[in-house]
């Protein structure tokens, strides 16, 4: 057992019998958990990342509204503290399936959905102050990679440029024991929102003509994306530009991956780039290249509502995305990426793109 | 005079009327009530008249019908009408003879300052035949008393008075006794003693139906080894299988509202069933009062002026009536301009109505109260406790019918474990009880007073009508329940209110047992069988009243209940979820399950209000772990998620 693995058991343990403590004090045993809301955040002018408060919630086990999250947690624990006695590395998935039985004689499970468990996954990483990984736990892989770059992911070197249609599945963890860069010629790194636009841009060879490493997270980037990306630029020195929907969805993923988000704000530092650039599609792109009315849609509800919380986000208070925002919604109306093949199928490779990097035409 | 076995069918020869001979059932006649009796004569004397040929012509004269016409004795009209008394059919009958006879026995028992210990057996003879015998400790009736009492309709001391008891007219025992020889042809039993070294008197009394007068087949002087009392055995035609339930339900019931009584009850193909006395506080006696002013009437004022000693008017209303001083009496005299001198037969009816209204618009105040004995919340409460433990114990025997021993005893009055404020443990159930005695009030110059009370809970069944349970008087009214103005109450107070649901102008639904009792030195009645309680807007409000208070009381303790099931939930969570936690923990920490397990449960039991109320959580660990028990709870869970 390694160092890390020794330490992040040790946390476990302190954690439980700081339990076993309440409870033979006689006292309600509680959990302090940090707090992952917008209340909990503050924004670090300084390094331009969204880092955690100091803020707890105390989760009590004699609550009826906090029990069973409390018991989950420890059950989460405890098969952690497993996989690594065991050396062993799941998903979260796997976690969930792992840790889910049912209850006495009831019909109750201990989790009903996967979207119970990771939460309390997250939970217990704040809790316990160990990452993800160190928990030996990882997600569903999410995103994909192509360029010039040649890397080693768990002992087999990877040619990026040879990845044929789909390119290299990015895994959940990147860390430098498991993913090693081993030569590139690539300039920059462009991440894209989805799979559709990555498959143009591959296809078409974006990467290639323009020496980069073209990403896609598959919609808001995992934390394998999002650390990769953060590794490209902290290690290689690579600029990031990331181009999205021009809606706020697409703009909170920008900025996720700038500064990164608040549920994971306690991973900010490891994961966001404040460097990222913007390049589009910029609320006033319709007009700059002359794009047709019939590729907008209309805004819906919840696009305004927001659109109109991100306005006051303190990440969001540079005069340029004040402009983007209040455009948008005064407009009303979004364009996606796929928009751009109105004008021509590799409009986006051929003229959009170039032109955005060659004029500088971006957000930061 | 032959005395032979008499059916309504014997032809009656005409008779001497014995009016003057009898003064009190000519005064009886006079003013007395039934209205059926007034009603009902003219017609029992056309059906005693059957038509001959159905030609249109003319077929007698008036001097010849004149013949036929004759005085209709009580008794005969009874013999013919015997539904209006209770006797409608077998299984009635067998009810009536009892509580006739109970009535009786309680009333003389309670005048007399005894504690009623009354036994009432129902024997099975060949023939659908049955002997009813009831015999009570009571003070005994006096030797000449006694034909009289059990011989002869409208016979009583109870009529005349003001005051509150059982019977009224003085008409129950004597008709059993009648429909017994009508049924049987044969004479009833009775045998009193009434005091001790006295000589108890055995007689065999039947009645002359047509003379309306008793007729003794044996009087003789017999030991009894009781100081005094009296024991009455009528044989009748009766159908106790389909009566017994009824007759059951009186016994039970009367058991309810006479606490102070022990009742025992014999009874054919079944154990004797004893209602211990549940009190050992004999009622408060009752006092005799004058009639208010206010609820006379025109006609019985018109008889009251005419029968009075009083010389003139003033002293009338003030000897005659309660509450009337020499002031009022001269408001009320100048008010119907009628001097205070005058002689009250003098009054002609113009002058008696003046005299009436002027009475009416007196303000008086109201009649003395202390003519009421209620039962008394306590009371009431103790009786449906006791009540509860007979026909629980007598419910489990039915249910255990086949081969297992029969239940114990009733032992009533000790207070089961577990209970807490409000809460009866009986057999086994927890049930909660809540009574309420409202203030005396007055309906048509009646003085009247509202019980009620209330038992909830058992494992009675949830989602059928609560049990309403009427009484006049501690007498149980257990027919025409829907006519009943108590009913009525009952229905049109909101039990939603109180946490029960209710369908629309029908009883609440629930697990419970409503005790309505109205007591009054005039009970009104909507008939002489004496079922159920007229409709008076005063009653029914009091009734209201009373049942609100109740139903708040009620309510308070569903909405505890609620919350200690809820406590109990939060707890069963609890000790659920323990088990994956004290597995866990002891996963990651290596340290023993069943200790942090046993730890946890011991906390549970404070963090969810267990059995005792401390601060700050628990701190006996000498808890057995585990023990379920659902017990209210006294503290907030706010706060104790507060502590730490």
């Amino acid at each position: 057992m390694d160092a890390t693995a020794k330490k992040t058991t040790q946390k476990l343990v302190k954690l439980a019998d700081a339990v076993i403590g309440q409870t033979n004090a006689g006292k309600n045993p509680a959990l302090a958990v940090p707090t992952r809301t917008l209340a909990n955040v503050r924004f670090n002018e300084k390094k331009r990342i969204i880092e955690l408060g100091g803020d707890t919630q105390k989760r009590l086990f004699f609550n009826v509204g906090q029990a069973k999250k409390f018991m989950q947690t420890f059950l989460v624990g405890a098969a952690c503290k497993e996989l690594i006695a065991e050396g062993k590395t799941t998903s979260i998935r796997d976690l969930y399936y792992l840790t889910k039985h049912t209850l006495g004689e009831t019909k109750q499970n201990t989790f009903e959905e996967q979207e119970e468990s990771d939460p309390i996954i997250e939970d217990l990483e704040v809790t316990v102050d160990a990452l993800r990984e160190e928990l030996h736990l990882f997600a569903s892989n999410k995103g994909n990679l192509v360029g010039e770059i040649t890397l080693v992911d768990s002992g087999d070197t990877i040619d990026a440029r040879r990845m044929g249609s789909g390119g290299w599945g990015v895994p959940s963890i990147v860390e430098a024991d498991v993913i090693q860069f081993k030569r590139h010629e690539a300039k920059f790194v462009l991440l894209v929102e989805k799979d559709a636009v990555f498959r143009r841009l591959n296809e078409d060879r974006f990467w290639k003509k323009h020496h980069c490493i073209l990403i896609h997270g598959g919609g808001q980037p995992p934390r394998g994306v999002r650390r990769l990306v953060n590794r490209l630029h902290e290690e290689l020195g690579l600029p990031v530009y990331v181009l999205v929907d021009n809606d706020p969805w697409g703009f909170y993923i920008y900025s996720v991956v700038k500064q990164g988000s608040i549920n994971l704000a306690y991973e900010s530092m490891r994961m966001a780039v404040p460097k990222a650039r913007f390049v589009g599609l910029s609320s006033f792109d319709k007009a700059k290249f002359e794009l047709p009315d019939n590729v907008t849609i209309k805004m819906t509800d919840d696009d305004e509502r927001r659109g109109k919380q991100m306005l006051a986000y303190p990440w969001f208070q540079k005069k340029q995305w004040q402009k983007e925002l209040t455009q948008m919604l005064k407009s009303g109306i979004k364009l996606e990426i796929e928009a751009l093949s109105s004008m021509g199928i590799s409009f986006i490779t051929e003229e959009y793109l170039p032109r955005k990097l060659r004029d500088g035409d971006w957000l930061e | 005079m032959s005395l032979g076995p008499m059916t309504p069918t014997t032809a009656p020869k005409s008779q001497k009327t014995k009016k003057a001979q009898e003064p009190p059932q000519r005064q009886l006649e006079l003013i007395a009530p039934p209205p059926a009796e007034a009603e009902a004569a003219p017609q029992a004397a056309s059906t005693a008249d059957p038509g001959s040929a159905p030609e249109p012509k003319r077929r007698a004269t008036a001097e010849q019908m004149a013949q036929k016409q004759r005085e209709i004795s009580i008794s005969e009209f009874f013999t013919k009408n015997r539904h209006l008394l209770g006797f409608d059919n077998p299984s009635k009958a067998l009810l009536t003879a009892v509580k006739e006879a109970v009535d009786n026995s309680l009333d003389a028992c309670e005048e007399a300052g005894i504690l009623p210990d009354v036994r009432v057996e129902v024997h099975e003879l060949p023939g659908g035949h049955y002997r009813v015998a009831v015999e009570d400790n009571g003070p005994g009736i006096v030797k000449a008393q006694i034909p009289k009492v059990f011989g002869k309709l409208l016979y009583g001391s109870k009529f005349h008075r003001l005051k509150q008891s059982r019977g009224q007219q003085g008409i129950g025992i004597s008709a059993a006794v009648m429909y017994g020889q009508l049924t049987t042809g044969k004479a009833s039993v009775v045998v009193s003693k009434t005091g001790k070294g006295r000589p108890a008197h055995h007689f065999e009394i039947q009645l002359d139906t047509r003379k309306n007068a008793p007729v003794v087949l044996r009087d003789e002087e017999v030991e009894l080894e009781k100081d005094h009392g009296t024991r009455v055995e009528i044989e009748m035609v009766a159908d106790y299988l389909h009566g017994q339930r009824s007759l059951l339900r009186y016994l039970e019931q009367t058991a309810l509202a006479n606490p102070h009584a022990a009742l025992t009850y014999v009874r054919p193909n079944a154990e004797p069933l004893v209602f211990p006395r549940a009190s050992n506080e004999p009622p408060k006696e009752a006092v005799e009062i004058k009639p208010h002013p206010h609820g006379v009437e025109l006609g019985a004022l018109m008889l009251m002026l005419s029968e009075s000693r009083a010389r003139e008017v003033g002293a009338f209303l003030q000897q005659e009536f309660s509450r009337i001083s020499s002031k009022a009496a001269d408001e009320i005299c100048a008010a119907a301009k009628i001097p205070r001198t005058r002689r009250p037969a003098s009054l002609d009816r113009a002058q008696a109505a003046a005299l009436h209204s002027a009475i009416a618009a007196a303000k008086l105040m109201a009649p003395p109260l202390s003519c009421l004995s209620p039962i008394g919340d306590e009371l009431v409460r103790k009786g449906l406790i006791n009540f509860l433990s007979v026909t629980e114990a007598e419910r489990a025997a039915d249910e255990a019918e086949d081969g297992s021993p029969a239940p114990e005893a009733p032992a009533p009055m000790e207070k089961e474990e577990g209970a807490t404020a409000g809460e009866e443990r009986i057999k086994g159930h927890t049930f909660f009880i809540a009574t309420v005695t409202r203030p005396p009030k007055v309906y048509r110059g009646n003085p009247f007073q509202v019980e009620v009370g209330l038992a909830y809970g058992g494992d009675w069944p949830a989602d059928r009508s609560i049990e309403l349970y009427r009484f006049a008087n501690r007498v149980p009214l257990l027919f025409q329940r829907s006519a009943c103005g108590m009913t009525e109450a009952v229905v049109k107070t909101d039990w939603r209110n109180y946490l029960l649901s209710q369908p629309k102008g029908a009883l609440p639904v629930g697990p419970m047992v409503l005790f309505v009792h109205i007591a009054s030195v005039w009970v009104p009645f909507t008939s002489e069988s004496k079922e159920a309680v007229a409709h008076y807007p005063e009653i029914l409000k009091e009734i209201q009243l009373a049942a609100q208070e109740c139903g708040r009381k009620l309510a308070a303790h569903i909405r505890k209940r609620q919350h200690a099931d809820y406590e109990a939930k939060r707890r069963s969570i609890f000790e659920l979820y323990i088990q994956e936690l004290s597995r866990s923990l002891h996963l990651i920490s290596g340290k023993p399950e069943e200790r942090i397990k046993k730890k946890l449960l011991e906390l549970a039991k404070g963090f969810t209000g267990g059995e005792e109320e401390e601060e700050g959580g628990p701190k006996r660990s000498d808890d057995e772990a585990g023990a379920p028990a659902p017990a209210p709870k006294k503290k907030a869970p706010a706060e104790a998620e507060e502590e730490d």
